[in-house]
């Protein structure tokens, strides 16, 4: 067994985490909370630049042809400054169902872009009515000789607003309530009837509300086969949660320094606080949480790496880290008192980040059920 | 033992409920966006809503419902503490807790310890609704530790001169004094050389400056002190005791829990599990979501426990100290989970704050969530309060 990062994971890791502290203050959250596109496309270019778009897409198609493992860490590196961007909309959600399930035609067309930065992509599941599932999607798509028309209300369809292309789940079978006839589309997000709406949501990130209204899609921008969306989702959203785990290792590891950091240098009653036990116990807690994230995460990770059946270890590693996020950003704003309860002070951005992404491709609650799932129950 | 109220209790809850819903505009519990425990939100925060709310106050100014348990010779009712515990009650219930800082806090402790002129002073126009008051107390270096406070406030003639820098002080910006405490005897033991002052926030020298919390909202303020002439008379009680005596008003802000708040806000999201079908099946029908209620549902009747127990202690003359930290880290921790439970039961639509169409309660749980967190730090820290009642309560050494 071998617990750490190679080499070349190392330098990865690191330059990731150099380039990003430079690049990415938290500031720029700031800034881009109101800004209309909610992302910085000089940092964009800097990332793409640096071959991160490329990170999963195979060289022949212009990517550098990294593992999923690869991927993590970058993931986490961007968890760690909470990095505002469509990254993962356009490399996870949309990227990965892509590069699994696309044809070569859409490969050949699409990941060569995705590469190197020019296109950013959306994933639209949730419609009004959903939670977590994706067994009641209700949004109909209709054949219409080589067309199929799109109708249908989908929410939290991140970066929306500035996606090249959305992907859609539809129904192109009668059967509601089931996994079958569920269909993957790829729409052009400038076809006629598309109408997309900001929505004002907790950490600030761009979700939005479209709205499908006999959208034609060209039968060839089917992602997989139809009435096979059902697999490909789940596939896409084991995914897709573990690599927002990686995300929220970072974005817990980043609370949790800066938690240890102010329990040395806070002095109450004469001592630092972190000399009093009830916070040296909140930090000893968060250690169990930041470190059991990582672990189960980059289990998940390795085994996705490998191409080995992950369901297992998603699902832990979601359940897990999800509940960890909100414990340990919530001790992070204990730890501090009230500075932290100010807008100015950075520990809310986090602790907004946590909440978000444990809600990102269901909770830890729907976890635990999928758990029990694998377990045979 | 008897677990009920008696029937002159019943009939004072009945009829302040019924003056609620007179006085009130009915969407009233809608309107306010106040996080049980929270101490982030102001419970009206448009200049309309605070004109009813001023009006509703001075109303019940006028039935003596803000000094209910009070004596008489100071504009009380001598009625007593259960029902100023059910008056909080139902009035936080209906989001429009009555009782502040300057009825509930500042007013029982210059009863207590103030002196003849304090008490001619400042009670009428506090039992009156006439004038409001913040707290002075943190600051950069004194959270959790006030007895380490620095700003002092030196004898000069007939006055006191006031220096230093306040923080996270609620509401100073909308109120007309600070109740303050501040070093007099710079070289004095930790305990013994702080005295507590009213003072005039229009008092030249006095600089208040917003600060802005997670939530959003403008709610505390840095308060900056630079030079400022107090009359000696504005000592409450006597110099250099303000330590103790803040002991005790922190007990009495400590009972100040807005517990029927608690109570709303579970009541809404039990009719939401109701009426919300999730996936195909109604919320109320899903079994973690049932366990998690349930939970709530035990811990708010367990809180409430501990809010009629100390409102019955004063009753029969006992003054709750450690009873009050008990039950502002039992209603602050479930302030939490009550935050906690309603993110869990919205899933994905958790995210929505308030304005987007989309947000169920209006955004109310998102808010809350945020809000939530200054619930186990306002008014003293849950760690505090447990070092209160380890060590104050229990007996074990303190460190
Ligand atoms: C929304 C809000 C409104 C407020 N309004 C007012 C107001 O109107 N007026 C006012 O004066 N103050 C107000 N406060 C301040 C509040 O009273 C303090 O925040 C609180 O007492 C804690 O102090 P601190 O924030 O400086 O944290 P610190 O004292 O620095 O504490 C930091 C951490 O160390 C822990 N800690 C400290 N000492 C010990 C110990 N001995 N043992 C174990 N753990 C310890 C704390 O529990 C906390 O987790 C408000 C605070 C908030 C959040």
């Amino acid at each position: 067994m071998d617990l750490d990062f190679n080499k070349e994971q190392k330098i990865l890791k690191s330059s990731a985490r150099d380039f990003l502290k430079k690049e990415c203050p938290t500031s720029l959250i700031r800034e881009m909370k109101n800004d209309k596109k909610g992302y910085s496309e000089t940092l964009w270019n800097k990332m793409t630049d640096l071959g991160w778009m490329g990170v999963i897409i195979p060289e022949e198609y212009g990517g550098i042809g990294g593992s999923f493992l690869d991927l993590s860490i970058l993931l986490e590196a961007m968890g760690e400054v909470c990095c505002p961007g469509p990254f993962f909309s356009t490399i996870v959600s949309g990227g990965l169902a892509i590069l699994d399930n696309g044809s070569e035609d859409q490969k050949k067309a699409l990941l060569p872009d995705l590469a190197e930065g020019r296109i950013i992509l959306s994933l639209g599941l949730t419609e009004p009515g959903n939670w977590y599932g994706t067994e009641n999607i209700a949004a109909t798509a209709i054949k219409d000789k080589e067309n199929y028309i799109i109708e249908g209300t989908k929410l939290f369809v991140e970066n929306a607003h500035i996606a090249d292309y959305i992907l859609c789940a539809a129904r192109t079978g009668e059967n509601m309530k089931s996994k079958e006839g569920l269909t993957l589309f790829l729409v052009d997000s400038k076809t006629p009837g598309i109408k997309y709406k900001l929505l004002d949501t907790l950490a600030y990130d761009k979700q939005c509300e479209v709205i499908f209204d006999k959208v034609k899609v060209p039968e060839e921008n089917i992602i997989g086969k139809e009435g096979q969306a059902w697999d490909i989702l789940e596939s896409l959203q084991e995914k897709a949660a573990v690599a927002k785990c990686a995300e929220m290792v970072g974005c817990i590891q980043t609370a949790f320094n800066m938690s240890v950091a102010y329990a040395k240098e806070r002095t109450q009653f004469g001592k630092p606080i972190g000399a009093f036990q009830a916070v040296q116990h909140h930090c000893a807690n968060m250690v169990i949480d930041v470190d059991g994230s990582r672990f189960i995460t980059y289990k998940a990770a390795w085994k996705i790496s490998e191409g080995l059946p992950a369901s297992m270890e998603a699902s832990m590693a979601k359940s897990w880290v999800s509940n960890a996020s909100r414990k340990v950003t919530f001790l992070g704003h204990q730890i501090h008192g009230a500075i932290s309860f100010c807008d100015e002070h950075d520990m809310h951005l986090f602790y907004r980040k946590a909440k978000a992404a444990e809600t990102a491709f269901g909770d830890g609650n729907y976890h635990l059920e999928k758990v029990a799932g694998q377990l045979g129950l | 033992m008897e677990f009920k109220f008696s029937k002159q209790e019943e009939k004072f809850r009945t009829e302040v409920e019924n003056f609620l819903k007179e006085e009130l505009p009915t969407d009233w519990p809608d309107k306010s966006m106040h996080w049980p425990g929270g101490y982030g939100s102001i419970e009206i925060e448009n200049k309309e809503n605070q004109r009813i709310f001023l009006e509703y106050r001075k109303k019940l100014a006028k039935k003596g419902w803000l000094t209910i348990s009070w004596p008489k010779g100071y504009g009380g009712e001598e009625h007593s503490y259960m029902e100023q515990a059910i008056f909080d009650e139902v009035t936080s219930y209906y989001r429009a807790t009555a009782s502040g800082i300057s009825t509930g806090i500042a007013g029982p402790t210059i009863l207590r310890f103030g002196t003849e002129e304090n008490k001619k002073d400042w009670i009428p126009g506090i039992a009156n609704a006439e004038i409001d008051l913040w707290l002075g107390y943190s600051e950069p270096n004194a959270g959790s530790d006030l007895a380490s406070i620095q700003t002092t406030a030196l004898k000069d003639g007939d006055d006191y001169i006031i220096n230093g820098q306040k923080i996270w002080s609620t509401l100073a910006h909308e109120s007309d004094y600070a109740w303050l405490i501040a070093r007099t005897d710079p070289d004095g033991h930790r305990h013994k050389s702080v005295s507590l002052f009213i003072v005039d926030n229009n008092t030249p020298g006095v600089t208040i400056r917003p600060l802005i919390n997670i939530v959003g909202v403008h709610s505390f303020n840095e308060v900056f002190f630079d030079n400022v002439r107090v009359p000696k008379k504005n000592i409450i009680g006597q110099e250099n005791m303000g330590f103790y005596y803040l002991m005790t008003a922190l007990d009495f802000e400590r009972l100040m829990v807005g517990i029927g708040g608690f109570r709303r806000v579970f009541e809404q999201f039990v009719e939401y599990v109701k009426q919300t079908e999730k996936d195909g099946a109604p919320l109320g029908e899903n079994n973690n979501v049932r366990q998690k209620l349930s939970e709530i549902a035990v811990k708010i009747e367990i809180a409430y426990m501990f809010f009629w127990r100390t409102a019955e202690m004063l009753d029969k003359g006992n003054v709750p100290s450690v009873e009050s930290s008990a039950l502002k880290l039992v209603t602050t921790e479930l302030s939490r989970n009550l935050a906690d439970v309603a993110m869990e039961i919205l899933g994905p639509y958790n995210q929505l704050m308030p304005g987007s169409e989309w947000a169920p309660f209006s955004g109310m749980a998102p808010r809350g969530y945020l809000d939530s967190i200054s619930a186990t730090i306002g008014a003293g820290t849950s760690e505090i309060q447990r070092n209160i009642i380890a060590t104050r309560g229990l007996g074990l050494p303190a460190r």
